[in-house]
């Protein structure tokens, strides 16, 4: 089989400006963390991003810009495509005040789904979240449907160019297992882009992680980057 | 009373509406201070919507993994050891399939109708919905837990001013002063706090409320 890991520097060559990217996290926890920063460091511009939010400003450990947040702060996000972004104020500065960010805002369950219906082949998902919220009127809701007299939301399948994934565990066919809360968006956006590139914080070997505990198949991943410690 | 110490009273209050082996999700803030005031024998098993079913108890320094364990704000938190770790899309087909009994939240409006809004500010401020608006559509009870007014301007109105999180799903909204639940005819304030009267609850609320008969002591 193809050798699929590559070198950081490989992987953001791969990403083109303008590319609509998916990145796995909540909050930065779960996020390919080193991707993400020779991303920042690379001065691509014009991203759409999709995730859960927009990392953090003030992560932990004292790290400034975490996760995506850093892409935002350094001007290189056209749009985002996210369920909450109040932890990263540039995204309120880029949106409201300077007008230079499209913000759409989905809710979690919404996007969660949207995301999956993308790597399943549907059309859609019909939700009752959001029904007479402002999520009506969104581009990325598609009109009302009533089902044995429920309402429901269509909302659109999404899927990137890009998905940006990261396990703590992902062997060099590209099987991968999530340690704690780092799962979050990760298994379904493995599912959802004509390119996936997962960074291993521990890169290891075939069997290392039993078939029974494999949480996202090696078989959606095209790439892998050794990140190493986060 | 104080206002140092309304939150904990609140909290206090919402903590007897829940049962030995409901599924619980807590926003931020004020609900979380919700099980430590759980009666004696009462276990609730709490839901993180980040992706945990069965919290535990908060880590300590040494046990902390910030990194890899979070809560839905993200700050350090793990699972129970009956819990497990699930994703997104999991989580909330956990909570829109109504496997989830109760959430409780705070509110910047609620009104008459059972509508709450607590996501947006136009113009203002766009953190987002996050999990809050599937969280009140899913959940089998919706129990909003804040303080009766805002500065002293109502919070509980005919109708909210602010774009909703949802529309007609809250149970019940239970504040420093009274317990009201929204019924089919309305909201019905069911119990007091004896510091206060009928008419200072009616003062402090834009809304229009029927009182029981039968109403109770909301600290008995």
């Amino acid at each position: 089989m193809n050798n699929k890991v590559i070198s950081l520097e490989e992987a953001v060559a791969m990403i083109p400006d303008g590319a609509t990217i998916m990145f796995g996290g909540f909050l930065g926890c779960g996020s390919a963390h080193h991707i993400i920063n020779a991303l920042a460091e690379s001065g691509k511009k014009n991203f759409t991003i999709i995730g859960n939010d927009c990392g953090m400003a003030q992560g932990p450990c004292g790290i400034e810009y975490y996760g995506v947040s850093r892409l935002v702060h350094n001007h290189q996000v056209a749009r985002v495509i996210a369920t909450h972004v109040g932890m990263t104020p540039d995204v309120g500065t880029q949106g409201m005040v300077e007008k230079t960010l499209q913000v759409d805002l989905v809710p979690q369950g919404s996007l969660a789904e949207m995301i999956r219906a993308g790597g399943a082949g549907l059309g859609g998902v019909l939700t009752p979240t959001g029904v007479g919220t402002i999520v009506e009127d969104s581009p990325l809701c598609l009109g009302k449907q009533t089902i044995d007299g429920r309402e429901y939301l269509l909302m659109k399948p999404v899927h990137a160019d890009v998905a940006i994934v990261n396990a703590h565990m992902i062997d060099t066919f590209g099987n991968m297992w999530y340690k704690g809360t780092t799962r979050n968006f990760n298994p379904m956006m493995a599912t959802a882009a004509d390119l996936v590139i997962a960074e291993a914080d521990n890169l290891v070997e075939i069997g290392d992680i039993a078939p029974e505990n494999v949480h996202t198949s090696g078989a959606c991943i095209n790439y892998i980057v050794d990140g190493g410690k986060l | 009373m104080e206002k140092s110490e309304i939150k904990g009273f609140i909290a206090k209050r919402v903590a007897k509406e829940l049962k030995d082996g409901d599924v619980v999700n807590l926003g931020i803030g004020l609900p979380t201070l919700v099980p430590h005031y759980l009666p004696e024998g009462i276990h609730v098993i709490l839901q993180s919507e980040n992706g945990i079913i069965g919290t535990g108890a908060k880590p300590t320094e040494e046990e902390a993994e910030p990194k890899y364990k979070t809560d839905a704000g993200g700050q350090p938190a793990q699972a129970a050891p009956f819990g497990c770790y699930i994703d997104s899309a999991t989580s909330f087909g956990f909570i829109r399939g109504g496997h989830v009994n109760a959430t409780i939240l705070g509110g910047l409006e609620v009104d008459q109708e059972g509508s709450l809004s607590n996501w947006i500010i136009p113009g203002k401020k766009m953190p987002g919905m996050g999990g809050a608006m599937d969280l009140l559509v899913g959940a089998k009870e919706v129990i909003v837990a804040m303080e009766h007014t805002a500065k002293g301007n109502p919070k509980i109105l005919k109708k909210c001013t602010l774009p909703y999180t949802a529309v007609h799903c809250v149970s019940k909204i239970i504040t420093e002063m009274c317990v009201l639940e929204v019924t089919p005819d309305g909201l019905v304030m069911t119990e007091i706090n004896p510091e206060f009267t009928v008419d200072d609850v009616k003062a402090a609320t834009a809304a229009d409320f029927t009182v029981a008969s039968d109403l109770k002591d909301m600290t008995a």
